[in-house]
């Protein structure tokens, strides 16, 4: 499949989807920080060891294009564009976060930049990805719906009648399945039937693609042809980005449930320096134009992360507004 | 008057929900909807609402759906999510407990979650009622569930003119509705008149159907059909009752039911929902709270047994209000 693509990511391309990567990797570097610090009390679900594949998808879609992701997802949304101030001070629950607060990191939502959704119920971004897909169908739009899962969220309900819809619609959604081989503490292969998710999207009649989501070129290579899939008005496409999960289900927990071995390896082959090694022996980027660009995202995160703490706290009043346009009466 | 009007002096209930749905989508090109059946090839619907609506607006904008609850509330809420304003039918109420997590974490939240950035203007279109013997899973009311839940509007019309003015006001509200239609009364013949397209019914707005001195009855759905006949009754028995709908059950109008309260001192609330902590308890409670001192008997409750709605036609007969009840109720109030 991906030999035959057309689409390839050229060396301009590798150093924007690094680019991406890199704020992934230190944003999430940051978080883990920031909350063991003290300086930030929340729930937070690392996606450490996931990067390419937002930073991908980033690099592919347009700000009108739509994603609805899930609890594990700040990697996705910083791939699309959410800016690291009200992103930093939604997490810190501060009234100019981008959700004043409400949301919360399982909630993170701007739609500026077409982040429109992010659940904390497993499987749930992909019916409602449907319903943007549908109005981009109706708007005689090209933009794309995009929706973000993990392995686990494959073997629940939802995300198998939004394929089914998906398709008999010829909706332009793409499942984008990432696959980090645990479902919580649960691994991948005890609980999937069939040991491939990709496959299943035949069932569905749809095109099914297994990517090393890792890898950016193969994984732009399959994400783009989705993409021009999507805006020709083909139909969706279900890929299965396989990946791996660095830490826990969520942070703090015990992961003693992944194999030690398996995690070191999983480390060992960090896609996100991997791609950075690449780029310096390609001659893409020099060591030096790289310590500058991170040098840069950890100014950015400084400066966000000051913004949010020095941000005031929501008021008890402020409950009343936002449950219906209309506020409710003190 | 039009010659509508005057060609049809008593309408269904049914009549005015498909009128309601031809005139909304002929005014409002960003007015979708889906379901199962809904679609002319599958017969517009099982109760033939929709009937002619996708040969006259078209396939994209009339969708027949999958069995999949779950896949036709995402796709009413992403929709609504980019600015159409989604009517999705989940055929029957019980139906909806398959597409819950859709409804009450996301249609409900997504407003508040995002801090005001989205917002789901969708109508929830669903029917139920007991009557035609079929048990336990196709007619159950739980309009509890969705008013326990911030962020949703209930409402429920039990006149043609109601149901016309209610699904227009829901499909133009900013937030999600559940519009909960009572298929044993859908048919009925009733006097009132077919309205015209400016009519509307604002949420949140109770209707006092007929007015009285001595209790305050409070009912909605096919309940309030039974509470106006009860009404009736009592008046030959000596007995003035106040009779309100609520129409919407969420937010529900406290000002109108306060007053009525206050006026009375003597309530009875009646639904066909189970009555343990039913809207009635919401509402007794309210009462309670409001206007103790005022009240000259305690707030009386009827509603459905706690049971599974029942098929065998004496147990079901057994299990919800009717008027006879609601009048026996009422003379006991008034004593």
């Amino acid at each position: 499949m991906v030999a035959t693509n057309q689409y390839v990511a050229d060396s301009a391309t590798l150093l924007e989807i690094y680019k991406r990567a890199a704020l992934l990797k230190a944003n999430d570097e940051r978080a883990r920080k920031v909350i063991l610090s003290g300086q930030i009390a929340m729930v937070y679900y690392s996606y450490r060891g996931q990067e390419i594949i937002p930073s991908v998808m980033g690099q592919l879609l347009r700000d009108d294009d739509t994603i609805c992701t899930i609890y594990r997802g700040i990697h996705d949304m910083l791939g699309k564009g959410f800016p690291l101030r009200p992103l930093w001070a939604e997490l810190a629950g501060r009234v100019t976060g981008s959700c004043k607060g409400k949301g919360g990191p399982m909630h993170l939502t701007y739609p500026p930049k077409g982040i429109m959704v992010t659940t904390g119920i497993v499987g749930s971004s992909a019916p409602i990805a449907n319903g943007l897909a549908w109005a981009a169908q109706l708007d005689k739009s090209d933009r794309v719906s995009v929706c973000t899962f993990g392995d686990g969220a494959s073997n629940i309900g939802a995300v198998h009648e939004a394929m089914n819809l998906a398709s008999i619609w010829k909706l332009p959604t793409i499942f984008v399945c990432q696959n980090n081989l645990f479902a919580e503490h649960t691994t991948f292969e005890k609980m999937t039937g069939g040991q491939n998710i990709a496959g299943r999207a035949a069932g569905y009649g749809m095109p099914g693609v297994r990517v090393n989501g890792n890898d950016p070129e193969e994984m732009y290579s399959a994400f783009a042809q989705a993409v021009a899939r999507a805006r020709a008005g083909e139909g969706p496409t279900l890929l299965e980005c396989m990946t791996f999960r660095f830490f826990g289900h969520n942070f703090g927990d015990d992961d003693s449930y992944i194999p030690k071995d398996q995690k070191a390896a999983a480390m060992e082959a960090d896609p996100v320096p991997a791609l950075r090694a690449r780029l310096i022996a390609d001659r893409i980027a020099s060591e030096h134009e790289l310590a500058a660009i991170e040098a840069d995202i950890e100014a950015q995160i400084d400066d966000a992360l000051e913004f949010a703490l020095a941000s005031p706290w929501p008021e008890p009043d402020d409950l009343r507004f936002d449950v219906f346009e209309k506020e409710i009466a003190a | 008057m039009s010659a509508e009007k005057a060609a049809k002096p008593k309408v269904s209930i049914i009549a005015a929900i498909s009128k309601a749905y031809q005139d909304i989508f002929a005014e409002d090109p960003k007015v979708i909807t889906l379901g199962e059946d809904l679609a002319d090839p599958e017969g517009g619907g099982i109760a033939k609402i929709t009937k002619g609506l996708s040969t006259s607006f078209g396939d994209d904008r009339v969708r027949s759906t999958p069995i999949s609850e779950q896949a036709i509330m995402g796709a009413a809420i992403g929709a609504s999510l980019a600015g159409y304003k989604p009517i999705a039918e989940i055929m029957l109420m019980n139906f909806t407990t398959v597409a819950m997590d859709m409804i009450v974490n996301h249609a409900a939240k997504l407003r508040f979650m995002s801090g005001g950035q989205t917002s789901v203007p969708i109508v929830i279109r669903t029917m139920t009622g007991l009557g035609y013997g079929s048990g336990g899973q196709h007619c159950d009311y739980l309009e509890t569930w969705f008013a326990h839940t911030a962020g949703i509007k209930v409402c429920a019309a039990s006149t043609p003119e109601d149901a016309y003015g209610l699904l227009r006001s829901a499909v133009e509200d900013p937030d999600p509705v559940i519009f909960i239609e009572n298929l044993p009364t859908y048919h009925a013949p009733m006097a009132f008149e077919l309205p015209d397209s400016s009519h509307r019914v604002p949420l949140g707005k109770a209707a006092i159907q007929r007015e009285g001195s001595d209790v305050t009855l409070i009912a909605y759905a096919r309940m309030a059909v039974e509470a106006r006949a009860a009404a009736v009754q009592a008046a030959e028995q000596g007995v003035s009752v106040e009779v309100i709908d609520l129409r919407t059950i969420a937010p529900w109008d406290r000002e109108t039911v306060l007053a009525s309260a206050r006026k009375t001192g003597r309530v009875l609330i009646a639904h066909e929902a189970v009555k343990e902590h039913g809207v009635g308890a919401e509402i007794a409670a309210v009462i309670n709270e409001e206007l103790f001192g005022a009240l000259k008997k305690p707030v009386k409750r009827l509603g459905g047994a706690f049971s599974a709605v029942p098929y065998s036609k004496p147990l079901e007969t057994a299990y919800a209000p009717d008027a006879a009840r609601i009048l026996a109720a009422i003379i006991e109030l008034a004593k």
